[in-house]
């Protein structure tokens, strides 16, 4: 137990921040900035895959779901070699490991966060885009003014479901040296060698603290949408959310 | 070099190739198995009206939830060890333990998942169905084998599949402690023969085709085992 505290008080800059000022950063922040720049980026390409998916063109729509389900039949360690190999060939130059990892769930990710907004969007009453094209908006006009917001609105606690699932498979980055929290937790044991247990003992409890935190917080998210759209008082039943926390992947 | 993935699946290449595929279902089957069964006990005593014993369910749940399977993977095979007499620790070395750890981490990981699909199924029943089956005179654990648990099931599988095919997936990430799966095995292959390109793509057809083979083996069976009458299975 002493142990526990003195290797959290002898390297807890390390696990958070990595060798930052004088260094990379690393560590928890390295996890965080990682996951929250993957899931900015994936979302344009994620909205555009589930407007193919609920365009009813039948190219479109195949091609989307294709996508979708090769990226979803294969693991994440995978398609972390096929982007180390084919993006420095297609570029023509090396690219850092944070450059990988952030490829590599930019496209992981677009499949399964377009599964979600499809789900959004498909939850709307098919009223909504009726009545947003009989008030003479054209089809983009209807999906930015219309369907859009009120879908994407719907989807934000599963969307921060994915966000915990993003942090936790940055953890693969691990595998082709990131410099993130699992790196920085297997350097200090590389260090230390005499306490794996405990070293791997805050690495996931640090995960599970900063998981855990936003799985709470799409819990509540979830439940305030919810009373929100009870409370709106329009008629029939409340139009279910999107995806439920249930179904969100995991590495 | 030309391109020609099939001659990679001969000779010592192929003999590894196939060691790795058979290590990876051998040790996706045997993680299923114990995280079907766990999951089973975890279900069911998350819905008994012991709070302390749910309490713990929902404990473990959220730890194997929220951490990352690869860091549950090496906190059983870095960690754990490290707590175990050192007499236990050699004989652990001696017999093949990255299989055994994995299994368990896996196992363990996905119990959690299952148990929550279990539930999930478990809820959608309606509180009819145990009452009906304990004045028929069944005991607690005779309703539950007879009367609930197959319909709960039938309920829970789209979402039990699906996380099947996610421990398929996960089984990937036992390279990382050095388990010669087939993504271990292939990065051998491919640092030996530098034949990158094709050496990556048997991988992801093996993968891809395993994937699409659970899916379409999963729809068979729900078919196969529907309650005739009942409106979704």
């Amino acid at each position: 137990m002493t142990e526990l505290f003195s290797i959290l008080h002898d390297y807890w800059k390390l696990l958070l921040i990595g060798s930052y000022p004088r260094g990379p950063l690393g560590g928890l922040a390295m996890t965080l900035l990682l996951s929250a720049l993957s899931l900015m980026l994936t979302f344009p390409l994620s909205v555009l895959l589930a407007l193919a998916r609920t365009s009813g063109r039948v190219s479109l729509v195949r091609l989307s779901a294709a996508w979708v389900a090769v990226i979803r039949g294969i693991p994440l360690v995978m398609l972390i070699f096929w982007v180390y190999f084919l993006v420095p060939l297609l570029i023509g130059r090396n690219i850092s490991g944070f450059a990988t990892m952030l490829c590599t769930l930019i496209i992981y990710e677009s499949a399964y966060i377009c599964e979600i907004i499809r789900a959004g969007i498909q939850a709307l009453p098919q009223g909504q885009h009726e009545a947003g094209r009989a008030l003479g908006l054209n089809y983009i006009q209807c999906h930015l003014r219309v369907i859009l917001p009120q879908a994407l609105f719907n989807t934000l606690p599963s969307m921060l479901n994915q966000f915990v699932s993003i942090i936790k498979e940055t953890s693969l980055g691990y595998v082709i040296n990131v410099q993130e929290l699992t790196f920085a937790a297997s350097q200090v044991n590389g260090q230390v060698l005499t306490f794996p247990f405990q070293i791997f003992f805050i690495l996931a409890a640090g995960y599970f603290l900063v998981c855990y935190a936003f799985t709470r917080l799409a819990h509540l998210l979830e439940r305030s949408i919810q009373r929100k759209r009870l409370g709106q008082g329009h008629e029939g039943p409340p139009v279910p959310l999107a995806a439920s926390p249930a179904d969100v992947p995991q590495v | 070099m030309s391109f020609d993935p099939v001659s990679l699946l001969q000779g010592q290449y192929g003999q590894l190739i196939f060691h790795g595929l058979s290590l990876t279902i051998e040790l996706a089957f045997c993680a299923w198995l114990l995280a079907m069964v766990l999951a089973m006990f975890l279900a069911i005593i998350r819905l008994t009206d012991r709070p302390l014993l749910r309490r713990l369910v929902i404990a473990y749940v959220a730890y194997h939830r929220n951490v990352p399977t690869l860091v549950q993977l090496m906190v059983w095979y870095f960690g754990i060890p490290a707590l175990v007499p050192e007499q236990t620790q050699i004989w652990m070395a001696r017999y093949n333990s990255e299989f055994l750890l994995a299994m368990i981490a896996l196992g363990m990981c996905q119990a959690a998942y299952f148990s929550e699909d279990i539930r999930a199924g478990l809820r959608a029943l309606g509180p009819g169905q145990s009452e009906a089956a304990r004045s028929l005179g069944l005991t607690y654990l005779g309703s539950m084998r007879h009367v609930i648990l197959p319909q709960a099931l039938r309920h829970a599988a789209p979402a039990l599949v699906s996380n099947s095919i996610l421990l398929f997936k996960n089984t990937s990430l036992a390279m990382a402690i050095g388990l010669a799966e087939i993504t271990y095995a292939i990065r051998e292959v491919e640092s030996d023969s530098f034949r990158t390109f094709e050496c990556y793509l048997i991988a992801t057809a093996l993968y891809l085709s395993c994937s699409l083979l659970l899916m379409a083996g999963s729809s068979w069976i729900s078919r196969r085992y529907r309650i005739i009458g009942a409106g979704r299975i």
